[in-house]
Formats: structure tokens, sequence, C-alpha cells
């Protein structure tokens, strides 16, 4: 299952609502506002990086370049796509839950 | 239409404030008509959907909650509510309005629509489903 | 692979609607079918043609309209939510008593039905809003 987070963490709890629900092999991209949770060394960062490894986690990169986020300063472990990687992941997933 | 696929209606926001647990009933209601296997979440602020004891008079804005009450009617019969959102939120099962349907196949017997679940059940019957909306 | 869209926000306030945009056009170059783009909540703001942004921006009424005439997408508006938030076609506006309509082209105005109908139909639903 594909979940994607559209808010920044230090706003909405939506990243911390889907992290207890994702289950182990499901995917989570952050899009839109969401990118703000892929920092590293925030106050969110333990949260979503204890989860990678049983989650995979992916930032959409248009959204992190927007936003002046370069790779370099993400929590390890997450993979930036494009739209078409986006696409992807909504493919190769049986299901898609946006976390608005 | 013969395919009949799981749907489950995810509401994680409180009524009033933004018009979307309203607008998302609406489609509860028209997607009952289409006969698939429907179910409704209620978790985070979504909980407060369900209190009882609505009245929206001096707010002039329409008290829609009676319209859960219905819910039963559509043959939308399961209503989980998420346990943990609800003792964050410092609220019981008896907070919440006590919702019913009639049982068809056991001489119409009312039964409870809401369920509480746990997280990890919550998370197993998201799982299960094929469409996913979120309001 | 079949792909039905859901659209909640209005342009501009929300990057939502540039997102399913962005998404919808990686999907079609990708070779996938998108089965239905359906507008709901403040997202019927998608479908007015009275939009007029500053020429520096994006027109993103346009943007639907044009990609609805290159790859035929069926871009629907729902009804209910239209009707509250003054975005009719020239039936609505007939039906409603209104001087004027205000449907942007390659938009329709119909029920919930089409977006339920999207969900059983498509082998995805993604859902875009805020």
């Amino acid at each position: 299952m594909l979940h994607t987070v559209n808010k920044s963490p230090f706003e909405s709890a939506s990243l911390k609502t889907c992290l207890g629900l994702a289950q182990s092999g499901s995917d989570i991209l952050l899009i839109e506002d969401g990118v703000y949770g892929a920092l590293a060394g925030t106050i969110h960062t333990t949260m979503l990086a204890e989860a990678t490894g049983a989650i995979s986690v992916y930032a959409l990169g248009p959204d992190l370049k927007a936003r002046g986020l370069p790779e370099d300063r993400l929590i390890p472990g997450i993979k930036v796509v494009g739209y078409d990687g986006f696409v992807e992941l909504a493919c190769a997933n049986d299901k898609v839950q946006s976390w608005l | 239409m013969s395919e009949t696929k799981k749907f489950m209606y995810i509401n994680r926001r409180p009524p009033y404030g933004t018009v979307y647990p309203l607008e998302g009933l609406e489609v509860v209601l028209i997607g009952a008509a289409f006969e698939q296997e429907v179910c409704m979440a209620f978790i985070s602020d979504g909980v407060f959907q369900l209190k009882q004891g609505q009245d929206t008079t001096d707010t002039g804005m329409k008290n829609f909650s009676p319209t859960y009450r219905a819910l039963g009617d559509y043959e939308v019969t399961r209503l989980y509510v998420e346990r943990e959102s609800l003792e964050e939120r410092g609220l019981t099962e008896a907070d919440l309005m006590p919702l019913t349907w009639e049982d068809e196949d056991d001489d119409w017997a009312e039964k409870p629509s809401i369920q509480i679940v746990s997280r990890t059940q919550l998370s197993d019957l998201l799982e299960e489903q094929d469409v996913v909306f979120n309001f | 692979m079949k792909l039905a869209v859901m659209v909640n926000e209005g342009p501009y306030t929300h990057q939502a609607s540039d997102t399913a945009y962005s998404f919808i056009r990686a999907a079609l170059d990708a070779g996938h079918e998108i089965f239905r783009v359906f507008f709901y909540h403040d997202g019927v703001h998608n479908g007015t043609r009275l939009t007029t942004p500053p020429q520096d921006d994006r027109h993103i009424v346009n943007r639907w309209s044009e990609l609805s005439e290159a790859h035929d997408l069926d871009l629907v508006v729902c009804v209910a939510a239209a009707q509250r938030r003054g975005i009719v076609d020239p039936d609505e506006a007939k039906r409603n008593g209104k001087d004027s309509d205000n449907i942007a082209p390659g938009f329709r105005i119909s029920g919930l039905g089409q977006l339920i109908e999207a969900g059983v139909q498509a082998d995805r639903l993604l859902v875009f809003g805020d």
C-alpha cells in the first residue's frame, strides 16, 4: 500500500497518524509540504528514521527543490523520486491512501 | 458494474470547522447505492464527528449529526472508531451517539454500528480495502 | 493501468491541483489511462472559465482544459459541491434561474456517482487535497 503525506509534521499530525497505521512493507511518499518531514536533524526526524527499513520512504524531488531542500539534508535511506516515480509507486502498490 | 470492491471512508477531521465531514458523508450516502462493501473509520479528530449532543443553533450552521443515524438504513453498518484517538481526546464510547442498524438476516435485530477498535486492528482493516477515501 | 484522480482543493490556494496535474501528465507519459478526474469540495473551482491569473503565473484552469482536449480527459465537477460554490454549466444555470454559467471547456458537471464509479472501475484512485 502506498501512503502519501502532504503536510509538514511541524504543523500537522498526518505523518504521525500515517506511521501509526502503515504496515511493514508499505511505501510512504512525502509530497508538497510533507517533504519537510524528510529533513534530518529536526524534532521529528527520529519518528520517520525509526520507520525507514520496515517501510520505504520516498520524497517528491520537485517539491524538495521548490522548497530549497537539497538531498544531503534528508534522513539517510529516504529516496527521492519525480512525478514519474510517483506514478510508478502508485501502480506498484495495490492501493493508495492520501493522508490529507 | 458487477465487480464488488471494499471501500473505506476515513474521517479524520472534526465537524463544522470545515465542510469535509459533511461533504464526506454525502459521498458515503451516494456510494451506498452502488452495492460495494462499505465501512467508515473515525480516527484522530474525526472521532469528534460522532460526539453526542451536537447543537449548531447558535452558529447558524446546519447540524448534520442526525445523518449518522440514517447510515444504517443505507446499509452502512460498520463504523470503526479508533480507541487510541478516543483516549487521547479524553472521550469514551459513552460520549458517542448510539448508532444502530437493523439486521435483516437476524429478524431485524437492532445492532450497534459503532465498533471501537485498536490502532493495530484498524491498520489491518485498512490493509484489506480496495479503495480508500479520506475526508 | 487505469487510474482515477480526485481533486479536493481549488487552484492557487493549495498545491493540490498542481500536484494532481503533474501526476496525471506523468501517468499519461508513461502510457497509463486516466479514467476520470473528479473535482470535489473546493476542487470545483478548478472548473470556472472566469479565472484570470496574472500573466506571469500558470493558468491552472486553462491547463486542465488543454490537457482534456489533448488526451480526451473526463473532467467531472461534482454537482452538489458546485451548486454550493457557484460553478454552473448552461443546464444548471437554466434550472436554477441564474443569469449566466461559468463552466470551463472540457469540464462537465455530474453527480457523486461518477466518483464512486471511478473508484469501482479504476485500478487505482488517487486523492489530492489539503
